[in-house]
């Protein structure tokens, strides 16, 4: 275990004073991707020319006096984004060789504000999983013991900034996935609330639930980055035109009187003893810090993941329609007719996990069991959202855990897919309410990274941020690295 | 048995956007294959469908047109399905709440009576592209230039009991969102496509009978026709006993025949559910009052101001009323010649005839309504006889603009100055004392027949251009007078 160096804010300070050049950073983090992802297997593309030429870009414009915080740092995409000419195989044999004519919202906003992406990282595939086992590309593994997951979807995001390939990557959170690989990782990952970030050029999982967000050391950096990610984009319907306050500017706001909510369903049977005493210790730090904790009720927590296991196949089962080996993509060999072309391009270029979500959600949406299913889990995502609204008129925050447990070991065969599934137990319910989400480190179990999930009002990231960034004040649980010293 | 036809309407109406329903891709058809796509209509990964909202506004023009209530709050479905042609491998349709609910459209029938349909509702949708099958070959090619254009589906209730009702329906459909300028009905380039539910029941039945569709008739001919034909075979079956399947079935015109689709291509359970990529249409009574203010005048508001403000029969004022274009046309005549029964003659005579014969509209011809308003003029005021003025009109036709500078090169001008045309007259009568004398000896009946002689002379004298009247007038005089 070591402490970190660095920081996306103190490598801003750096860039700014000059004591090191986005080159000799860009070079930096390509030279650890080169000698560690063999091991971690966090990134499936790394674009080095590409990054350099930005870099060499973004050194002149810091010599000529630009002081955009974000100009100069380098980072990396989750491989869901589209990338202009840089192939985006969202973790499938599907895409395995997709090269996309155009950047999601995301990628542009973030270049634009100078930022350098190194390369696109492993998830697992489509964003279905929570263990990034299901990448067509192999499983990213954990610093903190490659033996275990790094969590998923995305994975290889969290995975690459716990092990300072970058102080930042982006990932994407449907159910949880960048909030229970955050907490696997021992990172800070931010959920924004559905609408605050553009999905413009984000391959959809389950459209009416993703939302993009940063993963990074602290939540300092996760406010940098989502000023530059947030606000409207007339290319998403679905974007809101609230208008993006400076989440940097409310960081340190004192966080005496504020209400935080403590919901007694997120400390169930589900939740590991000595994950539940971490979180527990850590809600007492925010209590010490002058916040009042209440007691609060989410009654209706253990429906979110059936809830969720019904609308987001059923989303999905429409929106992966599109890969049917016709115009872009895998396609069969020789297909004798258009129905071998559909059926084998399909069955070959999809995973197991996938074809299982597809299968599910044409099955829920079928004239059938459409109420029964589909309608019914609509209703119940009603009530679920209902109830978070209830307490956060009460509360500023909620605060539990962000996972049941700490990283489990690769290729578990005792792990049912419903085991898996109830790895999102905690996050789901921010998704189905449309609700930011934070999850940040709160301490080591075994060895391994704990996350402290916050949970805000809708379109009140900035005081998730705030009371994250004041916790990390009090802790120094999310300047913990794990040792690489025996990957090399 | 005497069995009653029963049939419901299912039309797609191509609308007249500049650019796709749900991204910015031009929507002119006729362009190079798939020229008009962009990462959107190709279904690229991570791309989001942008509602144009000239769609939704024609819709609710459609809807106030046939006063229909408008959705306060309608949504986007996706409808899904497996067509190479279907790039998302779903349509963006709207299938739990259409923008346009119910309405009743009065559509003229010949006999000038009024038939109303019930509509029951119109949606927006995306249309597909098209597979080609005879580009490549051995191949079939995708073209997606038409993938994402928006379309209005109109649903009738099952209100047609003829296939008169049916073509009367289609032409005021299409009479109606011309007028509206929502779409141009082209039938042949698709801009209009028709699907017919029909089955059959025992008069007097209240009952419906198992339904047949019949999918994509692309000409009001062909709508006859079909008809006709799946009638037929329907009627065979019920009385040998047997029982109509459900199905869809596509009418061949080569082959004089309707035949089932493979039941693969319609047994689909399509799993429509709301489109979370976009959000609800929400429409406020300031944008539909807005909107109505804008409308133009209506087909059947138009034919009923014609029928008792310009005294036009019922016959011209449905011709007249049966496209914008014609209407505008007409309208502008009048406003010049102020003659409303004469334009109308003209328009549904010389003109139409003139039209059918070279089969064009009246946008592509030369005449415009400046040309025929003062041809009018000339006839109303003498100038012109009423065969002088059909030259007139030809001399229009062919491309001419200028009435009277035609009437003075063919030297057409009618003489009615009375001096001029007495002194022909007594020119004629010193020179044909016999037949003068003839005349004066006869008996009513006979002179009648006997004065020919003279305005056949007079006519020639004066090279035609004698206006009838006067010189009848004199002739009778001059000869009487002894």
């Amino acid at each position: 275990m070591a402490k970190a160096v660095n920081t996306l804010a103190a490598l801003s300070q750096q860039l700014r004073t000059g004591s090191v050049s986005s080159r000799e950073l860009t070079e930096d983090s390509l030279s650890r991707i080169a000698r560690l992802n063999p091991a971690l297997n966090a990134v499936i593309t790394s674009c080095e020319d590409r990054a350099l030429a930005a870099a060499a870009q973004a050194d002149k414009a810091l010599a000529s006096g630009d002081v955009s915080p974000l100009l100069g740092i380098p980072m990396l995409h989750k491989d869901i984004f589209c990338t202009r000419d840089v192939r985006t195989t969202c973790a499938s044999k599907m895409l395995a060789e997709f090269i996309p004519p155009y950047s999601a919202t995301v990628v542009n906003r973030l270049e634009t504000a100078g930022m350098i992406s190194l390369g696109k990282c492993n998830m697992d595939e489509f964003a279905m999983g929570s263990s990034n086992e299901t990448s067509f590309f192999g499983a990213a593994r954990n610093p903190w013991d490659t033996a275990r997951v790094p969590g998923g979807s995305s994975g290889g995001s969290a995975a690459a900034v716990a092990a300072g390939f970058a102080t930042l990557a982006t990932g994407t959170d449907t159910g949880g996935s960048i909030r229970q690989p955050a907490a696997l990782c021992g990172i800070t990952g931010l959920k924004p609330s559905y609408g605050r970030v553009s999905r413009y050029g984000m391959i959809a999982f389950a459209s009416s639930m993703d939302q993009a967000g940063p993963m990074a050391r602290t939540a300092e950096d996760c406010a940098l980055v989502l000023s530059a990610m947030a606000g409207s984009d007339a290319l998403d319907s679905t974007c809101s035109d609230q208008p993006v306050p400076n989440y940097a500017e409310t960081l340190e706001q004192s966080i005496s009187g504020l209400r935080i909510g403590v919901p007694k369903e997120f400390f169930s049977h589900h939740l590991d003893a000595a994950v539940a005493d971490a979180i527990g210790r850590a809600i007492k730090e925010l209590e010490q810090a002058g916040a009042i904790i209440v007691d609060v009720s989410l009654p209706s927590t253990d429906l979110g993941v059936s809830t969720y296991y019904v609308i987001a196949p059923a989303e999905a089962s429409a929106n992966l329609s599109r890969y049917d080996g016709v115009r872009y993509g895998y396609r069969c060999e020789n297909p004798a007719d258009l129905e071998d072309l559909y059926t084998r391009s399909r069955s070959e270029g999809f995973g197991p996990e996938v074809k299982r979500r597809i299968l599910v959600g044409t099955f829920t949406l079928s004239a059938a069991s459409y109420d029964q299913y589909f309608m019914k889990a609509q209703q119940v995502r009603r009530v679920i959202a209902n109830e978070y609204d209830t307490v956060l008129d009460n509360v500023d925050v909620i605060a539990g855990p962000s996972a049941p447990n700490t990283a489990f070991v690769l290729n578990d065969q005792s792990k049912s897919i419903t085991d898996m599934y109830m790895e999102d137990v905690f996050t789901i319910g921010a998704n189905l309410a449309g609700l930011p989400a934070i999850s940040v480190p709160a301490g080591l179990v075994n060895g391994l990274p704990v996350g402290m999930q916050l949970i805000g009002r809708r379109f009140d990231e900035a005081r998730l941020l705030n009371v994250a960034h004041q916790y990390q004040k009090r802790t120094d649980w999310h300047t913990l690295s794990p040792d690489l010293g025996g990957l090399v | 048995m005497q069995w009653e036809k029963v049939m419901g309407l299912e039309v797609h109406l191509q609308l007249a956007t500049q650019s796709k329903i749900f991204s910015s891709s031009a929507t002119t058809f006729g362009a190079a294959a798939n020229s008009q796509t962009n990462p959107l209509d190709v279904a690229l990964p991570g791309t989001l469908p942008v509602l144009n909202h000239s769609a939704v506004t024609q819709a609710i023009v459609f809807g106030l047109g046939i006063g229909a209530d408008i959705g306060r709050v309608s949504r986007f479905d996706r409808k899904n399905y497996f067509y190479p042609d279907l790039p998302k491998g779903y349509q963006i349709s709207q299938f739990f709440q259409p923008i346009v609910k119910e309405g009743i459209f009065d559509v003229p029938m010949e006999d000038g009576s009024l038939f109303p349909v019930r509509i029951l509702r119109a949606h927006l949708e995306e249309d597909a592209g098209k597979s080609v099958h005879d580009a490549i070959p051995g191949h079939t090619g995708i073209d997606l230039n038409r993938a994402g254009t928006p379309l209005l589906e109109v649903v009738t209730e099952p209100d047609f009991r003829t296939a008169t009702q049916v073509v009367a329906y289609l032409k005021a459909l299409h009479a109606l969102v011309t007028y509206l300028g929502i779409s141009d009905g082209n039938m042949s380039e698709g801009s209009m496509r028709c699907d017919v539910n029909l089955s059959l029941r025992p008069k007097g039945e209240s009952e419906y009978g198992t339904r047949t569709e019949l999918k994509n008739i692309n000409s009001f001919r062909f709508i006859e026709r079909a008809i006709q034909i799946e009638a037929d075979r329907q009627q065979d079956l019920l009385d040998s006993g047997d029982t109509v399947t459900q199905e869809t079935r596509l009418f061949d015109p080569d082959k004089d025949e309707t035949r089932a689709m493979r039941s693969k291509e319609v047994a689909n359970d399509y799993r429509y559910f709301p489109d979370p990529d976009l959000l609800p249409i929400v429409i406020d009574d300031d944008t539909i009052d807005q909107i109505r203010a804008s409308l133009p005048e209506l087909p059947t508001a138009k034919r009923a101001r014609y029928i008792s403000d310009l005294g036009l029969g019922d016959y011209d004022a449905n011709l007249l009323t049966q496209d914008r274009v014609t209407a505008e046309f007409f309208e502008a005549t009048c406003t010049i010649c102020n003659n409303p029964k004469a334009a109308a003659n003209w328009i549904v005579g010389e003109l139409s005839a003139a039209l059918n014969r070279v089969g064009n509209t009246i946008n592509d011809c030369a005449i415009r309504p400046d040309g025929l308003a003062a041809l009018i003029t000339r006839i109303d005021d003498g100038t012109l006889s009423s065969k002088m003025a059909k030259t007139v009109f030809d001399a229009l036709w062919a491309g001419e603009s200028d009435v009277d500078r035609i009437i003075l090169d063919k030297g057409l001008k009618q003489v009615s100055d009375a001096g001029a045309l007495e002194a022909i007259v007594d020119e004629l009568i010193a020179a044909n004392s016999a037949q003068v004398d003839q005349y004066r000896a006869a008996d009513a009946s006979k002179q009648k027949k006997l004065i020919g002689f003279f305005v056949g002379q007079a006519m020639k004298a004066s090279k035609g251009q004698a206006n009838p009247q006067l010189l009848n007038q004199l002739l009778k005089e001059k000869l009487s007078a002894s």
